[in-house]
């Protein structure tokens, strides 16, 4: 290369690079350093203290109880939205009539996906306000006020959806699945696009019915489709934080009623902006960082399949 | 895996002519049919059911605006007594229009200076040879990897040191960094799939190497240019950690730049103390119609840039 290319593609990299430096990469460095300090955040002086934080995190039992709750909803949110966006996309695609082969989409598909995808591009803050309006607990919440008029719940003493312990977690899960069905039902259509028409041919002139077309045929050359989606909604449910901390009764970033909504993403955020506890929130910081390493690396061992080529 | 996925085949999907199936009609037409017939109206059933469960609750909400506190308090079901358009205006002067101008402000600057950065980094990183090419592309790539809260505490800091909490030109930047991975990993392999033959014939008349990529390549690039692009103006329209970090006034005589995201979650937060629901519905139905509007008229590349930034 010659010496005017050298000093092209230097200028080129030097802001991009520069800027992602700054403000990316330096600070993920920096909060693994961080969490073996007292840092408070005010001054620059802290000392190093070791795995202290690390200690004081596994004692820290709200911390711990966030950690659970993430863990509900890595089980939870993924398969459920896969399981429905799986179904909703082999309708879409493959679902229309028999006499079409069975390889076609039902009526309106296009409709379909335009509608289930919109929640997508609206910001989870709006998606928060809304279903905090949804989740009301008198009358005027729209899911109260529709099961008073079915006569399931009392008027006078409808459900308290977000401050009942054992429904907040539910309730926020159906805020997700809600975001992000359309999505992944668009990107599994795009995936089942993709397959040779001929292979689900071949598939009926054997006379498999649809349900074995699905899983014999459809499932197994997703799968690579399936696996990342799978990963992207795990590292989903590790964050929730702007829905728990906009949703869920709590001082500081939510988590109530009692910390039974706790993630720990605002656990974090607490620790660090309302407790001023830096050094502490970079280690919570690292333990997320490792569960979600783990976690994809788990995700895809797990669901190591031979690659079908087509 | 690294290929962006092509746009989703349109309206229709599967497309496949019925005619040229028919000649094939698998053996037991009539078992098939009404196997067939069961399944769609119960199939459709379901797609039904969860295009209500979308539209209903959006729906509600903007009814709901047009309410009076009494009125939301008391009964969901009820319909609008009066279909007065002045709560926009007062949800509108309440704020909203602020944290209108906030974003607007923030993302004139930051998408453009995002698409810049991140096709030049990407370019050299796709048509360049040059030591340590994979590590600096890796380097880019590699932070989509991390939760951005891994990032937040020393960021905050980083940002106070440079002085650029709550202003306009620190969120900016924060902005393009991190929308640099997926810019630079969409852009590259883009870049890379266009013809040599054109940058060489302008090298050949003279074009220096940043004309030939200003005026030759970045033009013929267009098409990822627009899906990254919308890519980006959602996502950093959508941003709500990063500001509600970097976008607090930091004394009392520091004015308050809130985003519209942040606004919104403000305003909701607000109705503990003084109630008036209908304009906090108003700032979401207000807030909603740009995204609507981008949505349904760029509806294949943002449904295209998404799930390819799913799929690296």
């Amino acid at each position: 290369m010659r010496k005017g290319q050298y000093r092209f593609v230097a200028g080129f990299l030097l802001a991009p690079l520069a800027l992602y430096l700054i403000f990316v990469i330096w600070p993920y460095v920096q909060t693994i350093g961080y969490s073996f300090t007292d840092w408070k955040g005010q001054s620059q002086t802290f000392s190093f203290v070791g795995l202290d934080n690390y200690k004081a995190l596994f004692q820290d039992d709200v911390f711990m109880g966030a950690i659970w709750h993430n863990i509900l909803f890595l089980v939870f949110i993924p398969v459920i939205t896969i399981l429905l966006a799986l179904f909703f996309a082999f309708m879409v695609n493959a679902g229309g009539r028999g006499r079409a082969g069975g390889v076609q989409g039902v009526a309106g598909s296009g409709f379909y996906k335009i509608v289930y995808f919109f929640p997508q591009v609206l910001s989870l803050a709006i998606v928060a306000v809304l279903f905090g309006a949804l989740y009301r607990s008198d009358s005027g919440g729209l899911l109260n006020g529709i099961l008073i008029k079915l006569g399931l719940v009392d008027a006078d003493n409808p459900i308290e959806w977000m401050n009942e312990p054992h429904l907040v977690l539910w309730c926020l899960m159906a805020v997700v699945v809600w975001h992000g069905v359309g999505f992944y039902l668009v990107l599994f259509s795009a995936a089942m696009q993709s397959v040779p028409r001929d292979i689900y041919e071949a598939a009926l002139l054997d006379g498999a019915s649809r349900t074995h077309t699905f899983f014999r045929v459809t499932l197994p050359l997703l799968w690579d489709t399936v696996q990342t989606a799978w990963v992207y909604l795990g590292i989903i449910a590790m964050d929730m934080f702007v829905l728990v901390s906009t949703m869920t009764q709590g001082t500081g970033y939510g988590g109530g009623p009692d910390h039974h909504s706790e993630v720990m993403a605002n656990v974090m955020m607490r620790n660090f902006l309302y407790y001023g506890k830096s050094g502490y929130a970079c280690a919570m910081g690292v333990i997320m960082l490792l569960l979600t390493l783990v976690l994809s690396v788990v995700t895809l061992r797990a669901t190591r399949r031979e690659r079908i080529e087509f | 895996m690294s290929a962006p996925i092509t746009e989703p085949t349109k309206v229709g999907g599967a497309g496949v002519p019925p005619q040229r199936a028919v000649g094939k009609t698998p053996p037991r037409p009539g078992d098939r049919r009404s196997e067939g017939l069961t399944l769609n109206v119960f199939s459709h059933g379901f797609l039904v059911l969860w295009a209500v469960l979308i539209i209903l609750p959006l729906l509600w909400l903007v009814l709901s605006s047009f309410k009076t506190d009494a009125q939301i308090g008391g009964s969901a079901l009820g319909w609008p007594s009066h279909w007065q358009f002045d709560v926009f205006q007062r949800a509108w002067s309440k704020g909203i229009g602020d944290y209108f101008a906030n974003t607007l402000i923030v993302l004139v600057f930051s998408v453009p200076l995002t698409m810049l950065l991140g096709s030049m980094a990407a370019y050299v990183l796709a048509r360049y040879e040059f030591p340590g090419n994979r590590l600096v592309y890796y380097f880019f790539v590699g932070g989509a990897m991390f939760p951005v809260f891994l990032a937040l505490v020393p960021l905050f800091f980083m940002v106070k040191r440079l002085d650029m909490l709550n202003t306009y030109q620190g969120l900016i930047l924060v902005y393009v960094a991190y929308s640099m991975p997926f810019t630079v990993f969409f852009m590259h392999s883009f870049f890379r799939t266009l013809p040599t033959a054109v940058f060489e014939a302008a090298v050949l008349d003279g074009a220096s190497h940043s004309r030939a990529f200003f005026q030759v390549m970045l033009p013929m690039a267009k098409p990822g240019l627009l899906s990254v692009g919308i890519f980006n103006v959602l996502g950093q329209w959508n941003q709500y950690i990063l500001p509600s970090v970097l976008m607090q006034p930091q004394t009392s005589s520091d004015p308050e730049r809130y985003v519209l995201t942040q606004g919104l979650i403000q305003l909701q937060q607000q109705q503990g103390y003084a109630t008036d629901l209908p304009v906090l519905f108003a700032g979401v139905t207000i807030a909603m119609v740009p995204m609507l509007i981008v949505y349904l008229s760029f509806q294949r590349q943002v449904q295209a840039g998404l799930t390819s930034a799913t799929l690296k």
